[in-house]
């Protein structure tokens, strides 16, 4: 090894956040995509033939759009999304100061709604919401996930933290026994994946639509036979904010295809 | 032919009902190996079908049911005297036993469609081609569905 | 509603060409019930076509048991320059078109 790539390597080392016990390596972190078949990823991979495209496509129809009261689209303040969102959904969810707690795209595509174009918020899982928030998303496609980097996220990283680690619901299963403890193996059918949420909002074959992250999860927590939080409820999007943090450096998907 | 779980329930409760004699009343939910050769017979008449030419390409194992990639392919010259006029889908167990029908000709140049399809179950898909002469040729595939850990409920 | 077409932009006279398509639609099978027992009632595209400057050059007739977000993948020869139009229809009065331009040399 050369001088200069242990530099490198040392820096790197330095830099990268401890991790903590049970946790996936960064160099072992894997896409939910090296866990599909070759049909499923033949799906994903040509935008033609990608059906979560079509949201995208309505997306960025909806982007010039002017919506609410006060008469404004979304590109009347953001302009190009192709430059203006570039690398955006890789830093979500993140803190909003007014807030002073963090928000997923999807509160803050309804904050914008709020606050500049006076309009109503979408509703979650809506066509409207979906298709806007796989538009930004689509932006950040393969960029590195940063999300929760920033130091006034970390309580908030750590509470979702908490939660992955947390048992619940009647089959008493946390996510880390099957996503930290048991990927590659089968549940089911199904492979276990390290869940890493690097596609959201994607297209599942199962859903037959595109859904969020929140979606997933939810329906995860039904799986263990939990109550599964409300949509926009602090607990899930701690939980989306560990997930992101967790997959930090995986390339960005949206939108993914996964069964 | 392996009895369903459905077949089986609704022949035990013909069971109890009955005493010796099953009889079973109930419609069956999923279209019967019946349902798909009246299905074949709508679109075949009287005509034979004769296996091959058909090529019918489809995962032997799915990941979902709610979305199967098929490819289906004839082995056909598609000049005006030789080519296929349609080629129709079928499955054994949904509830309901046609898929599509497609209807191409010499312009199309090649023999192939593709599309995604449902299938309720582990069972049978059939694909049969119709060429210019009238003859009917078919394949069948066998696909195994696999059933998803953490689905949603439905809603 | 949108829909995504793949037909090549330019082809020499001849070739056989791919076209592919893909359209936003629910496929509600027919089949199905909501929660408290009531069934939630068929809405599906039944037909396709495709016309090349004019001439129909593929139908389907498409069941429930094609998959939401109909996509359809079937060949055809570049005979000239023009104008391909896609057409689905369905349940409810669901119509929907779109087209895509060739250049053939």
């Amino acid at each position: 090894m050369s001088v200069w790539h242990a530099i490198a390597a040392a820096a790197l080392f330095a830099a990268a956040p401890a991790l903590l016990a049970g946790e996936i390596p960064p160099d072992a972190r894997r896409s939910g995509y090296s866990f599909m078949g070759p049909d499923t990823r033949a799906m994903q991979d040509d935008d033609t033939s990608n059906p979560g495209m079509l949201f995208v496509l309505d997306g960025q129809s909806l982007w010039t759009k002017k919506s609410g009261s006060a008469e404004k689209a979304c590109a009347d303040c953001h302009g190009d999304a192709r430059s203006s969102m570039k690398g955006v959904a890789a830093r979500y969810p993140a803190f909003d100061n007014a807030l002073s707690r963090p928000v997923t795209l999807d509160q803050r595509i309804n904050l914008c709604r709020a606050t500049h174009q006076q309009a109503s918020p979408l509703p979650y899982e809506s066509r409207d919401l979906l298709a806007l928030s796989a538009f930004v998303a689509h932006q950040s496609r393969g960029v590195a996930i940063t999300a929760g980097d920033d130091p006034q996220a970390k309580p908030f990283v750590a509470q979702g933290r908490d939660l992955f680690m947390q048992r619940e619901g009647q089959l008493n299963l946390a996510c880390t026994n099957c996503h930290d403890d048991n990927f590659d193996k089968h549940l089911a059918g199904a492979p276990i994946t390290q869940g890493q949420p690097t596609g959201y909002p994607l297209y599942r074959l199962e859903w037959q639509t595109l859904g969020s992250l929140e979606r997933r999860l939810r329906s995860c927590m039904s799986g263990v036979r939990a109550q599964a939080y409300d949509y926009g409820s602090p607990e899930l999007v701690a939980l989306e904010l560990y997930l992101m943090s967790r997959a930090r450096g995986l390339p960005m998907e949206t939108p993914a295809v996964r069964p | 032919m392996p009895t369903t779980r459905r077949q089986f329930l609704s022949l035990a409760g013909g069971v109890t009902a009955a005493g010796m004699i099953p009889i079973v009343t109930l419609r069956p939910l999923h279209a019967t190996p019946a349902m798909l050769n009246t299905a074949i017979r709508n679109v075949v008449g009287e005509a034979p079908i004769r296996t091959g030419r058909v090529k019918l390409d489809i995962p032997p194992l799915v990941e979902n049911g709610n979305t199967v990639p098929v490819t289906v392919s004839v082995a056909s010259p598609m000049t005006a005297d030789d080519h296929v006029k349609s080629i129709h889908i079928f499955n054994e167990k949904n509830p309901q036993p046609n898929i599509g029908n497609f209807y191409l000709g010499p312009s199309s140049g090649r023999a192939q469609v593709a599309t995604r399809i449902r299938l309720a179950d582990t069972q049978k898909v059939v694909a049969i081609a119709r060429l210019s002469d009238d003859t009917f040729w078919q394949v069948a595939a066998d696909v195994v569905v696999t059933l998803a850990a953490c689905t949603e409920e439905m809603n | 509603m949108a829909a995504l077409i793949n037909v090549p932009a330019k082809a020499r006279r001849g070739d056989v060409i791919e076209i592919r398509t893909l359209t936003s639609h629910i496929m509600e099978t027919g089949f199905r019930h909501t929660v408290d027992g009531k069934l939630v009632p068929r809405d599906i595209i039944t037909s396709f076509t495709c016309r090349y400057n004019g001439a129909e050059i593929f139908r389907a007739d498409l069941f429930p048991a094609i998959a939401a977000n109909p996509y359809l993948s079937f060949f055809t020869v570049a005979k000239e320059s023009g104008k391909f139009e896609f057409e689905w229809i369905g349940d409810n009065g669901y119509s929907s078109t779109a087209s895509a331009s060739i250049t053939v040399e």
